[in-house]
């Protein structure tokens, strides 16, 4: 706990600010927009802010690109039903509370695709979680407890009243959103988080100075899996009805990682951005052009605008921008700067350093 | 006994047109280090377009492909040039995966928009008509698939192993630097690969499209498929490539025959991660897949 | 003087070729040693298997009188052997302090340590006291990558002190480095060795190792040709006719050594 109160006071007052007027906005949101139709497409966008963050947390910081976290949502969205139905639980603001349980059986489900998919190099990661991905939808569409392809139906509260109806799911998803928020602005502060980037950028050398490696991606995979079980189990209870399509849906993945690339891949804010615009227009087209190719041309077509135009992403790129112009040399985000300043000061210290041919490179 | 062995021929016959659906995926693998996913929707659009001469032109589905294999070659030059090509080196194979899966997807929602959901299948006499052949009958498209998959993996290997073009090609594959130090134009050896590796889908297209029922949603079961046989086969090799689909498809069949054909897809991907754990190079890959 | 490091009889093949043929040599406690050959006599892939980088096909590598081939590299570097490689390994998209504070992780317990901020405890001052001693404190913030091929061999060399080994495994670290700056790069491994370390130096520049070293092991085709003072070796004529074999070759494949070629590798790594 010290680390967090710790890293509280490591932020800016401008940084805190912002925080500050985020939660005020995302609380009183709701109250002011009381239209259902905006209010569910801000359950699922703050849904998708949260789920992409969790996508980020694994894959913009270990390098490891997943094309599998559907699963974690699938199996979050099914535990939560069928846990519902088994016992009989009446549809009330208490079922909520069911939504760690089913990303806790998220996690179980991590740990087992992790142990086989975590063992393959990088790219071969990628296609061995669409592989497994589709073992799981293959499951839902065949197996008894998963009701196969005609899906489930998921209790709904039926006393609530129609028109604050989707509140209680949004305060839900709100705070979803807080918790994976803060759960991985504390990881990006930690010595965990330092370690996953480690292997991000060069594996085996982090296991020979004793990083390790296997357990740091495994958990990072595992704990990344609980929030987007939970959005699976918000998601189930929001619906009424699961399909293995709609919670096995090959294109979360593809949107997660849209987002965060729109957004920022490694950043805590791009994957937030990305998510509240992305999925705000998917679910505006979704509500308002009854056909789904179009998005799906649209989503194709912003995706390859993004990662030829602003590879980076939207907020190290303005970041960048800023940080330029205020002239504050800051290396990380632009290599080209920490070039420039680099060579011809031959100061005592220094005298080591060597730029010889090798700076070209 | 007559049930295994239709089983096993059958497993051949398709496997072959999957072996050559993946050597594209492969080679182009091989060469550039990146991943096609669009490769699965690529061949839904080969057979939508076999479709379209066959029905609105009555050019028939073996003529056509004078037709749809040059234009196919062409997207795929063109996906090279206009996109691959731009790819960094850092994260080049999640990169490569992200960008032909928008590509995918794009793609995808086009055939949708014009051909609708609905399913169709590419008909011709040879479709429609079998053979007789150890005890059970079989249409003729099964067979004559399998002579175009062979004819024109073979025409590959002509081109890798007995060209000048192949030359360079697995000069650039084994070593891009020094492929450029001896005057290899890698740019236009990436393009002219990525053209071949997506034209072998307008073949594969067609006979996929005559022997099974298809609409733009059939990509994603095909690229998965596609992708569990690139990596048993250890990335990059054509020869791995064609053993994995053979066997996969065989694998397949059987378990279809014996048990149920919904489970056997399920043995697909089964099958990869059993493949994984015991070797994470993939059944045939010598060549450890390389790290980043 | 004791044996700290005791190599024998290593072999390791690559396909058909033995890199090593049953190399054998001792280091000393306290000593700084060099390894010197022609190219392909086996330095680097030594190198590799007395970390745990490779496996060999036979032989032993007892440090301290405990076995360690064939333990993980991660293993061995916890037990005090740090190395640096001929390209280097830095962490190109962190800063250059979070590559000092990676190489630090390894002294915690994981599961306690794992959500506590990185660098407390002092040990981020060490870490810039570490980049203050190597001369490249002024660039602790800047991303790694950004650094010259001669910066990072020097952040590569300031991480592994983080960890503070008791020997210390140097692969090249004059190549690359600019001529007249050598002595300075002398001195500090001086220093260094007198803090009672014990220092292992692969290195081509004969000047330097001549300079620098106690001891010095020639390798030539894979074996260990022989130990001993660098006076001794100058003159021995064995030395001679190795080297002048190697002139050979590497007519024929140009001076793999020099930086022009250092940083040829160094960009076809990175393109690959």
């Amino acid at each position: 706990m010290s680390a967090l109160t710790k890293t509280f006071k490591s932020m800016s007052k401008a940084k805190l600010a912002a925080v500050v007027v985020a939660i005020a906005v995302i609380a009183v949101f709701p109250l002011v927009f009381t239209n259902p139709t905006v209010t569910e497409i801000a359950i699922f966008a703050l849904m998708f802010m949260a789920t992409s963050s969790a996508w980020n947390g694994f894959a913009g910081s270990s390098g490891y690109f997943s094309l599998g976290h559907a699963i974690f949502f699938g199996v979050g969205a099914y535990a939560f039903t069928i846990i519902a139905n088994d016992f009989k639980m009446a549809p009330t603001s208490a079922l909520f509370f069911l939504m760690p349980v089913a990303g806790v059986f998220a996690m179980v489900a991590a740990v087992g695709v992790g142990a086989v998919a975590l063992r393959t190099k990088r790219h071969t990661f990628v296609v061995i979680t669409i592989g497994i991905f589709f073992i799981f939808q293959l499951l839902g569409f065949n197996l008894n407890v998963t009701g196969g392809a005609s899906g489930l139906q998921v209790p709904t509260p039926s006393n609530w009243n129609a028109a604050t109806f989707n509140n209680p799911f949004y305060y839900a998803a709100a705070i979803l959103l807080g918790f994976t928020v803060l759960l991985y602005w504390i990881i990006k502060r930690s010595a965990f988080g330092l370690q996953l980037l480690s292997i991000r950028d060069d594996e085996e050398r982090a296991r020979g100075l004793g990083v390790p490696v296997w357990r740091v991606k495994l958990s990072a995979f595992v704990v990344s899996a609980f929030p987007v079980g939970m959005a699976g189990a918000l998601f189930a209870y929001l619906i009424g009805q699961i399909y293995p399509q709609t919670v096995f849906n090959p294109l979360f993945d593809l949107s997660w990682a849209l987002m965060t690339l729109v957004g920022g891949i490694g950043t805590i804010v791009g994957p937030l951005l990305g998510g509240v615009v992305l999925e705000s227009i998917q679910q505006y087209l979704n509500l308002y052009l009854s056909n789904v190719d179009i998005y799906l041309i649209i989503y194709g077509v912003v995706f390859l605008a993004v990662m030829f135009w602003m590879p980076r992403g939207i907020v190290p790129t303005v970041v960048g921008a800023v940080k330029r112009r205020r002239g504050t040399p800051t290396g990380p985000t632009s290599i080209a700067t920490s070039d420039d300043k680099q060579p011809a000061k031959p100061d005592q210290t220094a005298g080591l350093i060597v730029t010889a041919k090798g700076a070209t490179e | 006994m007559s049930n295994f062995l239709r089983a096993v021929i059958d497993g051949v016959l398709t496997g072959s047109v999957y072996a050559l659906m993946a050597a594209g995926l492969t080679l182009i693998f091989g060469v550039m280090e990146v991943i096609n996913i669009a490769q699965g929707i690529l061949v839904v659009l080969g057979a939508y377009l076999s479709y379209v001469l066959s029905v609105h032109l009555g050019i028939d589905l073996f003529a056509g492909l004078i037709i749809t294999i040059p234009v196919m070659f062409v997207l795929g030059v063109g996906i090279q040039w206009g996109l691959m090509r731009r790819l960094g080196e850092r994260e080049k194979v999640s990169m490569s995966i992200l960008v032909t899966y928008a590509v995918a997807i794009i793609l995808e929602g086009v055939l949708d928009l014009i051909f609708g959901p609905g399913y169709l299948q590419l008909t011709a006499w040879y479709v429609n008509q079998s053979i007789h052949v150890f005890g059970f009958y079989l249409p003729y498209i099964y067979v004559f698939g399998f002579i175009l998959a062979v004819g024109l993996l073979g025409s590959l290997y002509f081109i890798l192993y007995r060209t000048e073009f192949g030359r360079s090609l697995r000069a650039s594959q084994q070593n891009k630097t020094a492929a450029r130090l001896i005057g290899i134009d890698v740019n236009r050896v990436a393009a002219i690969t990525f053209g071949i590796g997506v034209a072998v889908t307008a073949a594969g297209g067609m006979v996929f499209g005559a022997t099974t029922a298809f609409n733009s949603n059939s990509s994603a079961d095909l690229i998965s498929r596609l992708l569990t046989i690139v990596i048993l086969g250890g990335m990059g090799s054509i020869g791995g490539a064609m053993g994995a689909s053979v066997l996969m498809l065989v694998i397949e069949a059987i378990v279809s025959t014996y048990w149920s054909p919904t489970w056997a897809t399920l043995v697909f991907y089964m099958v990869l991660v059993l493949v994984l754990v015991v070797r994470p190079a993939g059944l045939f890959g010598q060549k450890a897949v390389r790290a980043q | 003087m004791t044996d700290l490091i005791e190599v024998k009889g290593i072999a390791k093949a690559f396909g058909g070729i033995k890199a090593l043929n049953g190399c054998s040599f001792t280091v000393q406690k306290g000593d700084i040693h060099g390894l010197i050959g022609p190219n392909g006599s086996g330095k680097t892939t030594l190198f590799n298997v007395m970390t745990g980088y490779e496996r060999p096909d036979a032989g032993s590598v007892n440090f301290n009188g405990k076995e360690i081939t064939g333990q993980s590299p991660g293993k061995i570097f916890r037990m005090g052997i740090g190395r640096t490689f001929q390209l280097t390994r830095v962490f190109s998209r962190l800063s250059v302090l979070d590559n000092m504070l990676i190489a630090a992780q390894h002294q915690h317990k994981w599961f306690k340590s794992a959500l506590r901020s990185p660098g407390q405890g002092g040990e981020r001052q060490r870490a810039l006291d570490l980049l203050d001693f190597v001369g490249i404190a002024r660039l602790a913030e800047l991303e790694a990558g950004s650094l010259s091929y001669g910066q990072r061999k020097l952040l590569e060399l300031a991480y592994l002190l983080m960890a503070d080994p008791d020997v210390l495994f140097l692969d090249e670290p004059a190549g690359g480095v600019n001529p007249t700056l050598i002595n300075q790069l002398t001195e500090r491994i001086r220093e260094l060795n007198a803090a009672g370390k014990t220092i292992l130096v692969v290195e081509h520049n004969m000047e330097f190792v001549m300079g620098l070293c106690d001891r010095i092991t020639v390798m030539h085709q894979g074996v260990a040709l022989l130990t001993d003072l660098p006076a001794t070796v100058r003159s021995d004529p064995r030395v001679l006719d190795a080297y002048l074999g190697g002139v050979e070759e590497e007519a024929e494949g140009g001076d793999p050594d020099s930086m022009a070629d250092a940083t040829f590798t160094q960009a076809d790594r990175s393109e690959s």
